[in-house]
């Protein structure tokens, strides 16, 4: 059952770096993940690559395989041939530490800047009621296992560093859908979605909602969703006339 | 020696998990300036993982829950050895902590009424574990992780400053506690020291308080459904300066981890499967769980699958499922039908859903089992039985607190979680943890905050201490210094054997024979564990993050074993293959680990000892329960599991010894 493989695996780090082959056992039912352990225990003791759980929970393992971006504890062997060239390199959207390890601190400043949970002043704990009709699809959202990919799939910021500083990304966009959708939330993230978050930067192709590997329909659930808020409240002149009126106060 | 980065804070919590991450919050709101260390990204946390829920009996499902209810349960599950006071403020506290979980805007599965929903579990009485489908420990993670968020937001809001009074260092590992010794008489925290993976650069933290919250220990078994970084790091770190360990010999193997294939073997198969209906079954086709419930559950539990199965819609006039016994025996069960030759191709049972209920059902309460044995296993759990065994999954066993404030018998050091120790005795309820790192995280932010504010001085990081500490978490890029290149040891290699060892020497089922030659075998390791020697560069090397982790799980792996050797009967995670009873003597014992003093306990002083302090562990006392929960038991079911003279105070005693004393909150 167990075959040598061939492995291309980008090795550097911030100064630059190179892919290196490499050959390596495979045996039965193996994910990406196994193969690299292998690589470390045998051939590389300091190769780099970020893992936690390798179980597709926690989000750490993020790279791309042959140009797309997966999870390597979530990609079986199985799906390439045996005489498959598999190229593994680290997810291009963020800076490289080393090898496959990415600095993703991007995200967590991006999930700073979206206000909190917010609820009604008077409700306290053990009396929340809530429908659950009406917490599926916030619950959906927070199926999020933060592994990135979608952030490193968005061409809005994959080939445009540029972008970084106004777009939130899909992740964190699909953040400020959740909180509006709370059924107990009580404040208003939509006119910071499109204005300070960059919600008018995605164009809909869907190309996060194809990687995340929890299948949450980012675009279709949380994006055109918040999309149409936005137009919603555009086109309502009442709120537009008050949103001018206290940004001139402000 | 060059100029080491620095900080200063009021506490310092190590681990950002459930317990961690509440603890900070804690501390954070108490006013003081608060930082976390934890060893991978921000939101990683082992604690991510955990799926079927957190127990709290708050009665929205079933009203007849109560606290004294999930109290008894808990000491029933850990089979009267937990310690009852964690016990108590566990089942009292849970409830406010999981509504309060809330108002960061967790959002549980709701009853019809709105409120949180609660599913069954093994051992608990009544459905009590609050749950969203089967990933329930990332919501309470990303719950508290974005309440730090919140927090700093707020403090941004007043200084301009995100990280004014707390802030996270993601992927920065604590190696040594530092302690003034000129403070009490046997000294106090003062510090830690760590580095970061990144970069491979050192940190030192001042801090008067620490909180250890670093989960468990599973890295040392080779079958595990625990992530890398359960490497025991707390436990040894706690024990090197001077606290103690109870309970070592205590380790939960769940009786449902995949088996096949065999990498992914280990990883969890969530007891939600069969608290939702799904039954095991062995290569009869047989539900083999009714020919196993023990004598002190009889009575307990169905004796017919007709019964078993109308125990789901009607828990008032039916008794439950044994496929939901507590979990040490179901997984001696499912071991010994393996051992039996009635096992699964690989090796297992089958744990049989797809013919309980339709397929859509399935997908939508335990989602991520479909996806995980789909993705991993080809298999369809909603059209074929899943295949099952065995795997190490939470250690009873850690640091030594006081219940009420988390604080170990080092002063200034903290702990909980699931490496803190007593809570759940011999065995673990599922669901009981998520509940724990709540209810015991929050109060050891509480004690350490009231703490530092009650300080007359500040303990101080000696410069010596931290040179020390430093030469100690470099040795691995050192070249061994006995013997030639050849006898450099490889930490991946060295890993791999503590894993297999551990794995079939003290694992589910144990001789006196086999933990002996564990012990003669770890001391072989602890030999070549100080001539491991890495390759490569500081910068982000994963063979010098193992070769310090290697010390922690062989520390910790020395207390399991020499605690197993000495505890001569079989009890819930503890099963003795050479001593198979219940041992009323031994219940009122506990098992203390603690670092070997110099001279005091003959070591040796050779080099390894300080790389890897040797343990000693003796028995100890437990104290005895309060009379007045005491009394929440039967006398009947109290006889099983006590001494007779243990029990001549209770009040069933002397009035008539032969009924049952009255039961409060109904019978199990
Ligand atoms: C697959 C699985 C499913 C489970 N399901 C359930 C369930 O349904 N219900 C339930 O109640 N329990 C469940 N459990 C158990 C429960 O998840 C754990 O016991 C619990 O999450 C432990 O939390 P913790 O806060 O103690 O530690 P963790 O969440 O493990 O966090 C430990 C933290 O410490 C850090 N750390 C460790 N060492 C160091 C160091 N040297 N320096 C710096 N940081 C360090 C780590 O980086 C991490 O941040 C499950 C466990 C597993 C494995
Ligand atoms: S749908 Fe929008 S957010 Fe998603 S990848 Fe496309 S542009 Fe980016
Ligand atoms: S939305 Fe999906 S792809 Fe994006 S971070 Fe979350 S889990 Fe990953
Ligand atoms: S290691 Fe956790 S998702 Fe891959």
């Amino acid at each position: 059952m167990s075959y040598t493989g061939t492995f291309r695996i980008w090795r550097g780090d911030a100064d630059g770096g190179a892919l290196a082959d490499f050959r390596v056992e495979v045996n039965e039912g193996e994910v990406v993940l196994d193969v690299l352990h292998r690589l470390q225990a045998t051939q590389a003791p300091d190769l780099a690559v970020r893992w936690n759980c390798k179980a597709g929970k926690c989000g750490s393992c993020s790279a791309e395989i042959n140009g797309k971006p997966r999870l390597l504890c979530m990609t079986r062997m199985s799906v390439f041939e045996r005489d498959d060239v598999v190229t593994v390199t680290p997810m291009r959207t963020f800076p490289v530490i080393r090898d496959l390890v990415t600095d993703v601190s991007f995200n967590y400043a991006k999930a700073r800047e979206i206000p909190s949970f917010t609820p009604p002043a008077d409700l306290a704990p053990g009396e929340y009621r809530m429908a659950q009709v009406d917490v599926n699809r916030s619950q959906e959202f927070r199926k999020c296992i933060e592994c990135y990919l979608c952030q490193d799939t968005c061409h809005v910021v994959r080939d445009h560093e540029e972008n970084k500083e106004s777009f939130a990304g899909p992740r964190f966009l699909m953040r400020i859908a959740e909180l509006e959708m709370h059924p107990l939330d009580v404040a208003d993230r939509v006119p910071a979605a499109q204005e300070e978050h960059g919600l008018g930067r995605c164009n809909i192709t869907k190309c996060c909602t194809d990687v995340c590997p929890e299948g949450i329909k980012i675009t279709d659930n949380a994006l055109i969703p918040m999309k149409e808020r936005v137009a919603d409240r555009r086109y309502d002149p009442l709120v537009w006339l008050g949103r001018t009126i206290s940004r001139r106060r402000g | 020696m060059t100029e080491i980065e620095r900080h200063d804070y009021d506490v310092l919590v190590i681990g950002a998990g459930g317990a961690g991450l509440r603890a900070a919050i804690e501390a954070r709101e108490r006013g003081l300036r608060t930082a976390i260390v934890c060893k991978s990204l921000f939101g990683k946390a082992h604690t991510v993982m955990a799926e079927g829920g957190c127990a709290a009996a708050m009665g929205n499902v079933n009203e007849n829950d109560s606290w004294q209810v999930h109290f008894r349960d808990t000491m029933r599950g850990g089979k009267f050895l937990n310690n009852w006071r964690m016990a108590e403020l566990h089942a009292k506290e849970a409830p406010d902590r999981v509504w309060e979980l809330e108002t960061y805007g967790a959002l549980f599965d709701r009853t019809k009424d709105g409120r949180i929903s609660q599913r069954h579990f093994g051992g608990h009485t009544y459905p009590r574990l609050a749950h969203v489908g089967d990933r329930t420990g990332l919501e309470l993670l990303r719950t508290m992780q974005q309440r730090i968020v919140a927090l700093q937001q707020d403090d941004f809001a007043e200084t301009g400053d995100y990280e004014a009074r707390l802030r996270v260092f993601a992927e920065c590992t604590v190696t040594e506690l530092l302690k003034d010794p000129a403070v009490g008489p046997d000294g106090a925290i003062a510090g830690a020291l760590g580095y970061w993976r990144e970069s491979g650069r050192l940190v030192v933290f001042s801090a008067p308080a620490v909180v250890l919250a670093t989960g468990g220990i599973g890295k040392s078994f080779q079958v595990t459904s625990n992530s890398w970084e359960y490497t025991g790091d707390g436990h040894a770190l706690a024990l090197r300066v001077g606290a103690d360990l109870v309970d070592m010999e205590f380790v939960q193997f769940h009786p449902t981890g995949m088996v096949w294939p065999p990498s992914v073997k280990g990883i969890l198969v969530t007891e939600g499967v069969r608290g939702d209906g799904g039954v095991l079954k062995n290569s009869d086709g047989k539900r083999f769980m009714f020919d196993y419930v023990p004598d002190v559950f009889k009575g307990q539990y169905a004796q017919t699958e007709d019964e078993a199965d109308r125990w789901y819609d009607d828990q008032e006039s039916n008794r439950r499922t044994p496929d939901l016994l507590p979990r040490d025996e179901v997984a001696r069960a499912i071991n010994t039908e393996v051992k039996e030759g009635r096992g699964s191709p690989h090796g297992g049972v089958y744990l049989d859903i797809a013919s309980r209920m339709p397929a859509e059902e399935i997908k939508r309460r335990l989602p991520s089992m479909y996806h995980q044995f789909k993705e991993l296993a080809d298999v369809d759990i909603t059209a074929e039985p899943m295949e099952v065994g065995p795997t190490c999954h939470y250690v009873m066993g850690g640091i030594q607190v006081d219940p009420d404030t988390g604080q170990s018998r080092v002063p200034g050091l903290f702990a909980a979680g699931e490496c803190a120790g007593g809570m759940h005795g011999s065995n673990r309820l599922g669901g009981n943890s998520l509940s724990d790192l709540l209810v015991f995280g929050r109060r050891a932010g509480l004690g350490a905050a009231d703490y530092v504010v009650g300080l007359e001085r500040r303990p101080a990081v000696q410069a010596a201490d931290v040179d020390a500490a430093a030469v100690l978490t470099l040795a691995p890029f050192d070249a061994p210094a006995h013997g030639g290149p050849d006898d450099a040891e490889n930490p991946y290699t060295l890993h791999a054997e503590l894993q297999r060892m551990m794995n079939d020497l003290v694992g589910i089922i144990r001789t006196e024979t086999e933990v002996a030659e564990a012990q003669r075998r770890l001391g072989e390791l602890r030999a070549r564990v100080g001539h491991v020697f890495v390759e490569g560069h500081r910068q982000y090397n994963p063979g010098w993050h193992l070769a310090l982790d290697l010390r922690n799980m062989l520390m910790v792996s020395e207390a399991v074993a020499a605690s197993a050797l000495l505890r001569t009967e079989s009890r819930g995670g503890h099963t003795r293959e050479d001593h198979p009873g219940l041992d009323p003597e031994w219940r009122h014992r506990v098992l203390v680990t603690r670092r070997a003093r110099d001279g005091a306990d003959s070591t040796d002083g050779a080099e390894s000892e300080q790389v890897v302090p040797r343990v000693v562990v003796e028995p100890a006392e437990r104290v005895p329960m309060r009379a007045d929960l005491l009394a929440l038991f039967d006398l009947t079911e109290l006889e099983k599991y006590y001494t007779d003279a243990e029990l001549a105070e209770h009040p069933g005693r002397p009035a008539d010894p032969g009924r049952p004393a009255d039961p409060v909150g109904g019978t199990a």
